[in-house]
């Protein structure tokens, strides 16, 4: 996880406490949001289970939604418990902030940052060897042999005398044991499953029979469907309707106002679907933002160049986040490169639209389904029944992607159904589903960003000064009060940029950040800052390469080692001999580099590219990646190729834009994104590492749109200033 | 207004009104949830079942224009196919929601083409999308399944 997200994701959650008003006065911040719990964990304490028939349960604290974190953690686990891997089966936990927090997330509960791995990886360790230890204890007492001559090996506990006994025969005495506080952790020399091709996704036979369970297929005694009209705008409110056509429709059972829209409730999807389409709403509009994609990025130009002056109070000017020598020579300077870069809203477009299982009235309150932060879904919940944020109960399954789409601070689509599980009330459970048309149009997009840089060279060609403006909408900004992103510089909107090592080997720096109020929700997405600062450092970096005259894996080289950025380096020089750098490209193809560090990992890649019915074609794509301690060679391998396809779609389709403040795209026929014979072949190779392990799941996805970006530079001549790089 | 379909070699009574897409019948009133929706309107393919070993998407397909024709879904083919045994082998999926479509049509193309070449496969395929980019895999299992002993009829009675 990138240093600087850290604490504001963190200060976020303790700012969102101290809204609810349950922070109390000497217990840690898990220990109160846990309040109200009434899930207990088993002997082997929250991570583990063991049954009679052999086989260990490894408990998720994270979601899956395609990461493949579950086979990541489990192996974790298996390996220091010795467990047989066939047998190891995952389990999602429950919401329990105090159990199950993750310590880059400030002890919430929740998945993102490309965190799962490298927050649990001391913790799951220290679960499984603590296991292992009970279970040689139990053995050496049963056998009343010294624990020192016990083995245990693929799940079998064994003594030299012949003796042995699986976990499942071991279970009942193991449990009696007291778990050791600091049990022996493996050397990682000794890792025999860690890092190996073994370890496989558990999910892949349910996820190809059908029997996968997500949210959009839970089905409870007495459920309703639940389908809402939402404001066209946002900000938007309902200011009357007329439901009689609705109620008209067979299995139409209710129609409710809730705050964000009118929400329809019936028997049958298909029924609140027809429902909720009879509506007749009239908007109280008011208040809703009316401006156009066109119009913000015009006025986030005129910010950018200086033209128009952001406005004077005291949040909303300029914060410099990045600065060295003197400002003035930064914007001044001769010969400089000038360029601009625009990148429009992005829609996440999970497959699986966003939708949620509520029961409200009966009971403690219970929602059911993919929960991505369910510390802060349990907070915003509670805020709506009026219970502890412990009390509500989270059974989380397993969601159709997210990218960052599911946690935000306002949980906005699980408190619009809690909101209408309430209405229905008496615990009955209510299904909101939203279309695909509801889901592309309701906001949470990558921000609309603007990046004007200006750089000038040494006699060498290399950055003398970097000037640097970036306008865009902070994500923190809708923190609950109390959390920063409104006070300092938001650093999820320029991490990537920040930090770079093109500015740290730069001798005058002024980088700034301006993010003007819109009306539009913004959210992280997929890789979050450096959807947009990975392309704009890495394809003015080429586009100096250029003008120096140099080759751009020799120019970074050069840059990195004056930065001290050996990962950078290590990467680069095994992508580019993987990729034959030194050779020409086959014939009609060009290469392409590109290499950023996002989410502790450092990624580096060599595309392939042509130009094939006037867009760009993508095929062979080298992949580097340090990503610390490999865990699994295989789903790394699979988030390489889908954080670059994900990239890829976006770079080179991706666009929502707004006309007088309503969403123009809504289903797959207006929001393009890659399909099958456009995805390219990504070759993955993985720096050997011994340092803790750290994200996989988002920094594959940002280098993908520069490595391109800068192909077309060497095919053509040409910049790319601006997404989508195929025009609608 | 009860009409007989044919889903997974076996006649179910469905009560469903008749501009009811297909989809909707097999996911709340058959209980069959492993068809996905996904856009509702034949972009995306989550939905894609078999009419008579054909690829269509359900969710533009109303009940009543089903008629006679034997369905098959994700649950139909019984969890052995070749195909879905290559899925398993190359772990095709990531967070596995559009799988259940992407494995229909590929089960449609092989028993079409057993041994279909790149530009069969995007022919196939292209209608099936997968956001978490799995593409890759995708056509590598196709080839891996091509290459295994003859695959299974795709209409082979089955539970449902």
């Amino acid at each position: 996880m990138n240093k600087s997200f850290q604490p504001t994701r963190r200060d976020l959650v303790v700012g969102a406490t101290v809204v609810s008003g349950s922070l109390l006065v000497g217990c840690s911040l898990p220990e109160v949001l846990s309040l109200g719990s009434k899930f207990k964990p088993g002997a082997f304490g929250p991570f583990l289970k063991f049954a009679t028939d052999g086989t260990v349960t490894v408990v998720s604290k994270h979601i899956e939604f395609g990461q493949g974190n579950h086979a990541g953690l489990a192996a974790i686990v298996a390996e220091e418990l010795d467990a047989d891997w066939s047998r190891v089966l995952v389990e999602q936990a429950p919401a329990n902030a105090k159990l199950y927090g993750n310590a880059l997330m400030g002890g919430t509960q929740g998945t993102g940052g490309s965190s799962a791995i490298n927050n649990s990886w001391t913790q799951l360790r220290t679960a499984g060897a603590a296991a292992r230890e009970m279970f040689v204890q139990a053995a050496a007492k049963a056998w009343s042999v010294p624990a020192a001559e016990i083995k245990v090996v693929n799940g079998v506990v064994s003594h030299t005398s012949g003796k042995q006994a699986g976990f499942g025969e071991l279970m009942a005495d193991a449990a009696k044991i007291a778990p050791p506080e600091a049990p022996k952790l493996k050397d990682p020399k000794a890792f025999s499953l860690i890092g190996t091709d073994r370890v496989r996704r558990k999910d892949s036979a349910a996820k190809s029979n059908g029997t996968a369970r997500y949210t959009q297929d839970v089905s409870l005694p007495e459920m309703l469907v639940a389908m809402v009209a939402h404001a066209p705008r946002f900000g938007g409110k309902v200011k009357s309707f007329d439901d009689s056509a609705a109620k008209k429709v067979p299995g139409v059972v209710a129609v409710h106002q809730i705050p964000t829209g009118v929400a329809v409730v019936a028997k049958s999807t298909w029924a609140a679907k027809q429902g909720r389409d009879a509506l007749r709403v009239e908007w109280d509009e008011s208040k809703a933002e009316k401006r156009g994609s066109a119009a913000l990025l015009a006025s986030y130009r005129d910010l950018a160049s200086g033209k128009a002056k952001p406005p004077e109070d005291k949040k909303g000017g300029w914060k410099s986040f990045e600065s060295r020598g003197d400002a003035a020579k930064a914007a001044a300077g001769e010969g400089a490169l000038e360029v601009t870069y625009d990148f429009p809203y992005l829609a996440h477009a999970t497959m699986e639209p966003m939708n949620c299982v509520a029961m409200v009235g009966k009971g403690p309150t219970r929602l059911v389904f993919g929960s991505q932060a369910p510390t802060l879904d349990q907070i915003n919940t509670a805020g709506i029944v009026k219970a502890l944020p412990g009390s509500i109960e989270i059974e989380t399954l397993f969601a159709g992607g997210s990218f960052g789409r599911r946690a935000n601070f306002q949980s906005d689509y699980a408190t619009e159904c809690v909101h209408i599980a309430k209405k229905v009330g008496g615990g009955r459970p209510v299904k909101l589903i939203w279309t695909r048309e509801d889901d592309t149009r309701a906001g949470y997009f990558r921000p609309l960003t603007h990046h004007a840089v200006r750089v000038t060279t040494d006699a060498q060609g290399f950055p003398a000064t970097w000037h640097h403006r970036v306008v865009t909408q902070s994500i923190m900004k809708g923190a609950p009060p109390g959390s920063p992103g409104g006070d300092g510089v938001d650093a999820t909107a320029v991490e990537g940029a920040m930090g770079s090592p093109y500015l740290k080997a730069t001798p005058v720096v002024d980088a700034q950040l301006l993010t003007p109020d819109v009306g539009v929700p913004v959210l992280w997405w997929r890789s979050v800052g450096a959807t947009h600062t990975a392309f704009v450092m890495e394809h003015t970096i080429d586009q100096l390469a250029r003008r120096a005259g140099q080759d751009p894996v020799a120019y970074r080289r050069a840059i990195y080692a004056k930065a001290g950025a050996k990962r950078h380096i290590a990467v680069l020089d095994l992508a580019a001999e993987k990729a034959g750098w030194s050779t020409p490209a086959p014939a009609g193809w060009t290469r392409g580099v590109a290499v950023h560090e996002s989410f502790g990992s450092v990624v580096a890649q060599v595309a392939e590219v042509k130009i094939e019915n006037g867009q760009p074609k993508v095929g062979r794509v080298v992949t580097a990646i340090d990503c610390g301690t490999p865990i699994s060679p295989d789903q790394i391998a699979a988030q390489m190729e889908g954080g670059t396809c994900y990239g890829l779609s976006a770079a080179l389709f991706g666009a929502i834009t707004l006309t007088d403040g309503v969403v123009d795209q809504g289903n797959f026929d207006t929001y393009r994104v890659l399909r099958n014979s456009e995805a390219p072949t990504v070759e993955t190779y993985i720096v050997p590492s011994t340092a803790p392990p750290t994200g996989v799941g988002e920094p594959g996805t940002p280098v993908i749109g520069p490595a391109v970006a800068n192909a077309i530079l060497a095919l053509t001549g040409q910049p790319t200033l601006s997404q989508p790089m195929v025009k609608a | 207004m009860a009409t007989t379909v044919d889903v997974n070699g076996r006649p179910l009574n469905v009560n469903s009104p008749p501009d009811t897409p297909l989809l909707w019948v097999l996911r709340d009133e058959l209980g069959l949830t492993g068809t996905k929706y996904g856009c509702g309107i034949a972009q995306c393919g989550a939905c894609t079942v078999l009419a008579d070993g054909q690829p269509i998407r359900a969710c533009q397909t109303p009940i009543s224009a089903v008629g006679a024709a034997k369905i098959t879904t994700i649950e139909g083919l019984g969890g052995t196919h070749p195909v879905q045994q290559a899925w398993v082998k190359l772990d095709v999926p990531q967070c596995g929601y559009c799988q259940s479509g992407q494995i229909m049509s590929a089960v449609a193309l092989l028993a079409q083409t057993p041994k279909p070449d790149d530009a069969a496969i995007t022919g196939a395929m292209e209608g099936n999308i997968c956001r978490c980019g799995a593409y890759q895999r995708i056509r590598a299992a196709i080839k891996e399944a091509a290459a295994a002993p003859a695959a299974a009829p795709v209409s082979a009675p089955a539970k449902a």
